[in-house]
């Protein structure tokens, strides 16, 4: 398998935090490599470091050691403009809590990606193609009757969905999901489950981070991660 | 342009925001209201002022004056920008109401004019209560145009019980003594009679709006009281020129065109007898001769403007403290902005946007609410004095009329863009420190 079939590496990287006067390293030599149109799931301990290892992945978060690649090239070398662009083009997280703005209604909440990437004159350039876009993503999901209604306004399910469009806005290569299901029951994480599932079907690189087992079943590939390691591949 | 929708929803949804909205609105208000009845007075001090010396004064504060000034006098005339020139005696003097059995003496300041040209030079016609009109009629006693007549200042003339009535002479009768100078400063008569009395009748109010003319001056005829002040031999005698320029020329420029003059008439009169009078002699415009008094009143507003930079720093605390909570507040939002590839710089612009909203709002309504205020305040101040007898400046103390209400454009845009200012600079560290915010911690605690 050559380089180029990955889409996403890591090669030997490690954190660690100051927690008081303690220093806690949560990630100590993390080896991974994503494929193209993979499904991979990270499964782990509370503790063990998933969720600062896709932060890492997703530029969010800088390793004290180590290299990240996307598409082979080094995301260090990248300037704080270009991850900026690249948070914003090319990777979409997706949070346990879901993290939308309050102030922003639904519609708003899913193209906030493409307008941040714009000026004021480009935006009004690009606004109807974006809220056409966005429209559209929430019809997949399955929210079109929810678009004007406030985000504190909608159920948990609801909420996940409306996160997942926003991740899916600028169609980015790589979707980072964080716990997607973490704060939601069986039934409406399953329906999560679902929608990634169709959206990986479509090709759709997704890293997603969870604690159950079960969930990470889901995906087409399971890695765990003990102690800061990766354990089983 | 999500800063903009941003800032503008955190400004709608974030009630905290009110708080920061109502304080600088509040200190816009007060700035606003202040400001405007402040400098209002000090513009009406200044222009009573004006009025009451015209453009420009030669002259000496000696009591001796100074001679040949009805020469230079003639020399101004000649001059292109010089509209008007009005010599002026001013002294002490004592006065007593003759036919009053009080017998009370006073000493007052007399100034000596001769009201056709004054009324050109200076706004004194239009201070006197009866000859608004035909100024030359000023010291014309209406019940005997033959005798000579004084004009008192208003609130002097209150004093002495002369306000109101007109036809007759009654006990408006003053007799006024002076103590006759020589060139040199001495006493003119030293002997038994030392001292010129002469009897003045009761012609006319000047009304000059200012406390000090008001309540010590009375106007006497020019030559009367040239005669009274022994400045009319042998060599006539004045103490001031008061000048007005022509319309279109600057007072700093004509008056240095007449310093030059006067500094050639010096020279050419410097063999001439009493020509050491002339080197004591001064040329100011009309803001250096009034200094003493102008002064203290800019001062004043200078200190009401530090006053209120002290008020502008509350505030600049007040938008730190309400931006430090908001963002504490909006952490969540600034870690899902950098997760979907917002900078540190917008993260900042947002912020200083937003600040810059509460500012552009707090002062339209604060500019707004002042400018209904102003328009309403001497009615206010009218109902307050009617029901319960309290007045914001006492009339009997303040020689004010109604309670300037103008906000000057000027004024109302340093207002506002100093309180865009504040909001600006109150935000700027917690909008730093939002834009520094690290994502991925600021996630994990709202996870948290």
């Amino acid at each position: 398998m050559s380089e180029n079939d990955f889409i996403l590496q890591a090669a030997g990287v490690y954190k660690s935090y100051k927690m008081g006067v303690a220093e806690v390293c949560v990630l100590k030599g993390i080896d991974l490599a994503v494929k193209r149109s993979e499904f991979l799931a990270i499964v782990g301990a509370s503790g063990s470091g998933k969720s600062t290892l896709l932060h890492i992945l997703g530029s969010l978060d800088k390793p004290d050691k180590g290299a990240v690649k996307f598409e082979g090239r080094e995301l260090s070398r990248h300037s704080g403009r270009e991850l900026n662009l690249f948070r914003n083009k090319t990777v979409g997280f997706v949070f346990q809590f879901y993290h939308l703005l309050d102030e922003l209604n639904v519609l708003e909440n899913v193209y906030l990606p493409a307008m941040v990437s714009k000026g004021i004159v480009g935006w009004l350039g690009s606004r109807k193609q974006a809220k056409k876009r966005a429209e559209e993503l929430l019809a997949e999901l399955g929210l079109s009757e929810r678009a004007g209604h406030k985000p504190y306004e909608l159920s948990g399910g609801e909420r996940q969905r409306v996160a997942i469009g926003r991740a899916l806005m600028n169609e980015p290569k790589v979707l980072l999901a964080d716990e997607p299901t973490g704060n939601l029951d069986s039934a409406t994480g399953n329906g999560i489950l679902k929608v990634l599932e169709k959206l990986n079907k479509t090709g759709q690189t997704i890293v997603m981070v969870t604690h159950d087992e079960r969930i990470a079943q889901r995906a087409s590939r399971v890695i765990m991660l003990a102690d800061g390691k990766i354990v089983n591949k | 342009m999500h800063e903009i929708i941003l800032a503008v929803r955190y400004l709608l949804r974030r009630h905290i925001t009110y708080f920061a909205v109502l304080a600088v609105t509040l200190c816009v208000f007060i700035v606003a209201v202040v400001m405007t009845v402040m400098t209002g007075l000090v513009d009406e001090f200044k222009q009573k002022n004006h009025n009451f010396v015209g453009d420009c004064v030669i002259g000496t504060e000696s009591l001796v004056g100074f001679p040949y000034y009805e020469d230079f006098v003639k020399i101004l005339g000649g001059c292109d920008y010089v509209e008007a020139v009005s010599p002026i005696i001013k002294s002490y003097a004592l006065i007593s109401q003759t036919g009053v059995e009080t017998g009370r003496n006073e000493g007052v300041e007399i100034m000596g004019i001769e009201p056709g040209k004054h009324g050109k030079v200076t706004g004194f016609s239009g201070t006197l209560s009866y000859n608004k009109d035909d100024v030359s009629k000023a010291f014309k006693p209406v019940y005997d145009p033959n005798l000579a007549g004084f004009v008192a200042g208003v609130e002097l003339g209150r004093r002495l019980g002369i306000q109101g009535g007109y036809g007759t002479a009654g006990t408006r009768v003053l007799a006024v003594s002076c103590f006759p100078l020589t060139a040199k400063g001495t006493l003119a008569r030293a002997g038994t009679d030392l001292v010129n009395t002469k009897t003045f009748y009761y012609s006319d109010t000047s009304q000059s709006g200012l406390v000090y003319v008001d309540g010590s001056m009375i106007y006497l005829p020019f030559e009367q009281a040239q005669l009274l002040c022994g400045m009319s031999e042998p060599v006539k005698r004045a103490n001031w020129l008061y000048i007005k320029f022509r319309p279109g020329v600057k007072f700093i420029t004509g008056c240095e065109k007449v310093s030059l003059l006067w500094r050639d008439f010096v020279k050419e009169r410097s063999n001439q007898t009493q020509a050491d009078l002339l080197d004591k002699v001064t040329v100011q415009n009309w803001k250096d001769y009034r200094r003493a008094f102008i002064a203290p009143v800019e001062k004043e507003q200078v200190m009401m403007t530090v006053m209120f930079g002290l008020v502008g720093i509350t505030t600049v605390f007040i938008i730190f403290v309400v931006f430090y909570m908001i963002i504490g507040h909006k952490s969540k939002d600034i870690g899902v902005l950098k997760s979907i590839g917002v900078s540190n710089m917008s993260v900042m612009r947002l912020f200083c946007g937003f600040a810059f909203l509460i500012g552009l709002l707090s002062s339209c309504v604060g500019l707004f609410g002042g400018w209904l205020f102003l328009l309403e305040i001497n009615k206010i101040e009218g109902w307050l004095f009617k029901h319960f007898g309290f007045q914001l400046w006492d009339r009997t103390i303040y020689a004010i009329g109604d309670i300037p209400n103008r906000m000057g454009f000027g004024v109302a845009a340093i207002i506002a863009l100093s309180a865009i200012i504040v909001c600006l600079a109150g935000a700027f560290l917690p909008s730093r420190q939002a834009a520094k915010l690290n994502p991925v911690e600021t996630l994990r605690v709202s996870q948290i």
